[in-house]
């Protein structure tokens, strides 16, 4: 499998010791074993161009130079960097001052939107508000259905109209929902949205059509941990075609490296804000960037 | 220096085009360092030509003899097909879409719903059913996934049809019991009689961990073929050449949409031709 990041620096420096600064022949076969440990982690390739060029930066530095160890101190230059990309404005929910706080989730299909509904109804039910899941995806066979089994497991109310499997306006139920949840004093409206296709012109004009009708106090994009190079161009896509406000990390109890996580973030410069980690409604997690650097290192 | 040789730069732009296209470092460096040495012994070539020569080398990568057929035919009884992958990757769906097929085809087709799961999964299999035309076999929530997927070919044999799909709960391969369970799966319907295909099916989005997907999934239910998802977004699946040249698993199908027919066979020119096209943005 792959070598961690410190296996492969070692070699570099095996007769660097005494040396007072790092040769610029040093510093690029540096900066090739971290484009290398990043590849494989399956950061995009723009993203780690611009990543090394701060690490390079960096490594031309005294901190690297007068090193006993300089593997070491570049390995912690790049955990460093990776964290404060990673991490930078970490935040929680924005709750609107005027109930209800309406969320939407956004994403690829089948990249966790409805199964993440059922994870924040659940939780957000546990911190003492009242959630309330709403079916505006009415495109997915049975994404109805599914959302409805959430509900119930999570005891939350659902507000479903619309058969969907085709059926039913989306934007509509989205619009409506406010008014029911007023109605029902539900503080939280969590709108699970249909998967759709940075490139779908109609799909994703029907998502700005949803955001408009909800003014939503956050859109939440929910990306898949195993995405690779295109996590850049999607990332874009609904950034510049939706409007995010965080983003949500999906699957991440697999064994994908994840390295999309440094992509999102530089691209939309929005908080990665929570990690889905499993298929049941408690498998949830606020995101911790420094387990995610050594993750994306292999460390 | 001649002006009909590659520069450094053009060497990592060609090298670039296939990262970014998620063929992975190591698959890359084989790549370009064999196209490198063939351009070495060739002499000097224009960057044209160069770009022929790559897309030479993808296509033996992908494998030029792979069989891409689905292998639906049988002595006597129905074909049985397995259909495997990660949580989320379209399973589902494509099952809905072979059944499509093969019954414009002139086969009737059985479906197993053996996600008994995730949430409204044999719901979601049953509207494909009905979408199609496809007899269904389902259970409870929570019912045995190999006793859905014996009475899914059981019915099969009764009713006579030509083939059972049987649809398999999504599961990450890292999951160990779930993988166990798929094993399971497998032996209990091979009871039956043989499985004639195992389809993996992966997300043309997936990065590296495709391969290790496949790795795992081979390792424990001998997937017969890919079929790769979701080609109609901007990901361009290439990790399935990692897959092919290193376990010698072929893509035999690709998916293109949410819709019924929305599947085709897997083609290598087109596949490699999108490969290496620059986006125009
Ligand atoms: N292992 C694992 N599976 C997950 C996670 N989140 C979701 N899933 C599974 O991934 C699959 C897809 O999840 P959904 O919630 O249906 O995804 P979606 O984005 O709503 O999909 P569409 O509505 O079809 O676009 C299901 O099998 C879920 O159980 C996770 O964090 N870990
Ligand atoms: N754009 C596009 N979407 C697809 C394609 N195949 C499947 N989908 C969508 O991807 C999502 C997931 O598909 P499913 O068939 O439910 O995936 P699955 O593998 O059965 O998921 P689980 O059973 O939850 O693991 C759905 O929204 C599908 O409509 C495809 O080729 N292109
Ligand atoms: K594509
Ligand atoms: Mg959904
Ligand atoms: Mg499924």
């Amino acid at each position: 499998m792959f070598d961690s990041l410190s296996e492969r620096l070692s070699g570099i420096f095996e007769n660097l010791r005494g040396k007072t600064r790092l040769s610029d022949s040093d510093i690029d076969a540096t900066a090739r074993q971290i484009r290398l440990a990043l590849l494989e982690a399956d950061v995009a390739l723009p993203v780690v161009k611009t990543f090394i060029g701060h690490v390079k930066g960096r490594c031309r530095g005294k901190e690297v130079s007068g090193a006993l160890n300089p593997s070491q101190q570049i390995i912690k230059i790049v955990n460093e960097e990776l964290v404060k990309i990673l991490g930078g404005e970490t935040r929680r929910l924005e709750f609107s001052k005027q109930p209800p706080t309406v969320v939407m989730l956004a994403g690829l299909q089948g990249a966790g939107k409805t199964t993440l509904a059922g994870k924040l109804a659940k939780w957000l039910k546990s911190e003492g508000h009242s959630p309330l899941l709403v079916a505006a995806d009415l495109q997915r066979p049975n994404a109805v259905g599914q959302l409805s089994v959430l509900a119930e497991r999570a005891e939350v109310e659902i507000y479903a109209p619309q058969p969907g499997s085709g059926v039913g306006d989306p934007v509509e139920v989205a619009r409506d929902s406010l008014e029911h949840a007023k109605k029902a004093g539900r503080d939280i409206v969590i709108v699970d949205t249909a998967g759709r296709l940075g490139v779908d012109e109609e799909m994703m004009e029907q998502a700005r059509q949803i955001r408009e009708a909800t003014n939503p106090d956050e859109v939440l994009f929910v990306i898949d941990a195993m995405i690779g190079q295109d996590a850049v161009t999607t990332a874009e896509a609904f950034r510049d075609g939706v409007g995010i406000t965080g983003v949500v990390l999906s699957k991440l109890d697999g064994d994908a490296r994840g390295g999309a996580a440094l992509s999102v973030r530089e691209v939309t410069g929005k908080p990665i804000m929570f990690a889905s980690v499993g298929e049941k409604l408690d498998d949830f997690d606020v995101f911790h960037p420094d387990r995610m650097a050594s993750r994306i290192l292999g460390m | 220096l001649s002006s009909d040789k590659l520069t450094d730069e053009e060497w990592e732009e060609i090298e670039d085009t296939l990262l970014a296209a998620d063929v992975g470092v190591t698959d890359t460096t084989e790549i370009v360092d064999r196209l490198r040495e063939r351009v070495k012994v060739l002499g000097s070539r224009t960057s044209s030509q160069v770009r022929a020569l790559l897309q030479e080398e993808l296509t033996t990568a992908l494998g030029v003899e792979a069989d891409r057929n689905l292998n639906t035919v049988t002595e006597d009884g129905p074909a049985t097909v397995m259909v495997v992958g990660v949580n989320g990757a379209g399973k589902t769906t494509t099952c809905g879409k072979i059944a499509r097929v093969l019954i414009a085809d002139g086969n009737t087709v059985v479906m197993g719903a053996a996600d008994t799961f995730r949430a409204a999964a044999a719901d979601q299999l049953e509207t494909w059913g009905t979408r199609v035309g496809a007899k269904v076999v389902r259970s409870h929530e929570g019912a045995d996934p190999a006793s859905v997927a014996f009475d899914a070919v059981k019915t099969a044999k009764d009713d006579q049809a030509d083939v059972v799909l049987v649809d398999t709960a999504g599961r990450l391969q890292n999951k160990v019991g779930l993988m166990d369970e798929l094993g399971k799966v497998k032996r209990v319907v091979e009871k039956h009689g043989p499985v004639c295909e195992t389809l993996l099916v992966l997300d043309a989005t997936t990065g590296q961990n495709g391969l290790q997907q496949a790795k795992v999934f081979t390792e424990v239910c001998d997937v017969t073929g890919v079929i790769l998802t979701k080609l109609d977004g901007t990901a361009k699946g290439g990790i399935v050449i990692a897959v092919q040249r290193q376990l010698g698993v072929p893509v035999k199908l690709i998916g293109l949409g949410e819709g019924p027919d929305d599947l085709a066979p897997f083609e290598v020119e087109s596949f490699v031709d999108a490969l290496i096209s620059v986006d125009e943005q």
